[in-house]
């Protein structure tokens, strides 16, 4: 399903507000700006949010975290949420 | 199964079992206050001489840091009243600690006020318990409404966005709540209700101000009209047995995933708990506040599955857990069993049947020893929270 905000085939990253924290359901994701809690329920969204920044694109991210062509819709909505709240941004770092 | 969600136990039942770190955390860090409020949640008035000095507070941030506790919500006392206040902001900002910390605004300067502006990494909650200064005034002493306009004027003026009106909410504000959005508003802030709890000197005054049962349910559909605009620390979760829950965890995060840090060091399970029975230790001992939180035998107990006694057969029991432990606690009735405030009416039967023993007194009173009883001249600081937004923001089950 195409989404309003997060295109997979650009590329994202964590804002650099953004700290994520380990825990065993995922991890915390806190943004020091906003100040907004998230919980992030997986440990492969875990993967995808901290190698967004290396790949490419979105979609290269979740790909190489292991999702799959049926789950990567769940995923787009899961980043989709992220993105809304300013957790994840376009582009990359420079 | 869901990737996205799906695990073994749901967030609910982790956070139950407690996390290796606390989310975020309370600390009190000082209970010396320019201010005496009538319902101040822990007896705050004079300075412990005991209190922990700059580099053990330093210590403590470098071992928060270390367990990426994101920020920490420091109350008092006023806490800007030590003088090493701004010190010790400015350590924490600088170890990616955030700080949150509840003020009188007395000390809110012009200058103050621009050098908050300019991190993203602090945020104030200004204590007002009124919306006019003859219902503030009452409880949080004369003067205390002016010097809390007073500094939101000058957050405002300074370009400080969203920072954070905390109101308690009372029998005699519950009718107000209109008028402190508008003052939250006014000044680009965020309002901020909470629960008034019977602790410290509250449980001296609760009977006349918490809010009536009436008042409750207004209390509830202005919230519940409001959704994550307001914020409330989690802190209404008994009223959910109304209906649909309030935004938030609807849990009690004591020993699990909150806690307190009091002046002295003494981990206590929540702020509204300053208690023996609630004391999990002093990070002052071996180990810190690490073994504290990961070893006390209370923390632990409060990770284990807690009996739902007398609430156990209430259809309402998933939605407010049995209510707000402290509360329980500090009016003597049973901690599994209704809050006194249970929406049903069963914590107002509970009160009525108590046996005539006094209930619980907190284990600390700093209050200053002159004035005694009520109106109290000069008053404090805002009972704190647990955690602060809404912390079911972001992700949602798809």
């Amino acid at each position: 399903m195409p989404s309003p905000g997060t295109d997979l085939r650009r590329p994202w990253r964590l804002d650099r507000q953004v700290a994520l924290r380990p825990e065993s359901f995922g991890a915390l994701a806190y943004h020091y700006g906003t100040r907004r809690l998230s919980f992030i329920k997986s440990p492969v969204l875990v993967e995808v949010l901290r190698s967004l920044d290396a790949q490419p694109n979105a979609e290269e991210a979740c790909r190489r975290a292991g999702v799959t062509n049926d789950e990567l819709p769940r995923y787009e909505q899961a980043l989709n949420v992220l993105a809304e709240t300013g957790m994840i941004v376009p582009g990359h770092e420079t | 199964m869901s990737t996205v969600t799906a695990q073994p136990k749901s967030l609910i039942e982790q956070f139950e079992g407690g996390l290796d770190a606390p989310i975020c955390l309370t600390w009190e860090l000082t209970y010396a206050c320019n201010l005496a409020c009538v319902h101040c949640l822990s007896s705050s008035g004079r300075r412990d001489p005991r209190e922990l000095t700059t580099e053990e507070c330093k210590a403590v941030i470098r071992e928060l840091e270390h367990l990426q506790v994101f920020y920490v919500n420091i109350g008092g006392g006023e806490p800007t009243v030590r003088r090493d206040f701004w010190e010790l902001l400015d350590y924490s900002v600088a170890h990616g600690v955030g700080v949150k910390f509840s003020t009188n605004g007395s000390r809110i300067t012009p200058e103050i006020a621009e050098r908050l502006a300019a991190t993203d990494y602090v945020d104030v909650q200004i204590s007002i318990d009124g919306a006019t200064a003859e219902v503030n005034d009452a409880v949080r002493g004369p003067g205390s409404f002016a010097t809390a306009i007073g500094a939101m004027e000058r957050l405002e003026a300074a370009g400080f966005r969203g920072f954070k009106v905390s109101v308690v909410t009372t029998r005699q504000n519950a009718g107000q709540l209109d008028d402190f959005k508008a003052i939250a508003d006014r000044y680009g802030a965020q309002l901020r209700l909470t629960r008034l709890r019977p602790s410290g000197r509250g449980a001296d005054v609760w009977d006349e101000l918490h809010p009536t049962a009436a008042q409750q349910r207004q209390v509830y559909d202005w919230l519940m009209a409001h959704g994550e605009q307001v914020l409330t620390g989690d802190s209404f979760f008994h009223l959910s047995a109304y209906g649909e829950s309030l935004p938030g965890l609807n849990l009690c995060g004591a020993g699990r995933i909150v806690c307190l840090i009091d002046p002295v060091g003494d981990v206590y399970a929540c702020p509204f708990a300053i208690h023996d029975d609630f004391l999990a230790g002093n990070l002052r001992e071996p180990g810190g506040f690490t073994r504290v939180w990961r070893e006390s035998d209370l923390f632990r107990d409060l990770r284990r599955p807690q009996g739902a006694g007398a609430c156990g057969s209430c259809q309402f029991f998933d939605s407010c857990r049995g209510g707000c432990m402290a509360a329980k606690f500090f009016t003597g009735l049973p901690l599994a069993g209704p809050d006194p405030e249970c929406v049903l009416g069963h914590g107002e039967r509970a009160l009525a049947a108590r046996d005539g023993a006094p209930a619980p007194k907190p284990s600390k009173d700093m209050s200053r020893r002159e004035p005694t009883g009520r109106p109290l001249p000069v008053i404090q600081t805002a009972p704190v929270r647990q955690c602060d937004e809404s912390p079911v923001a972001g992700l949602r089950p798809p």
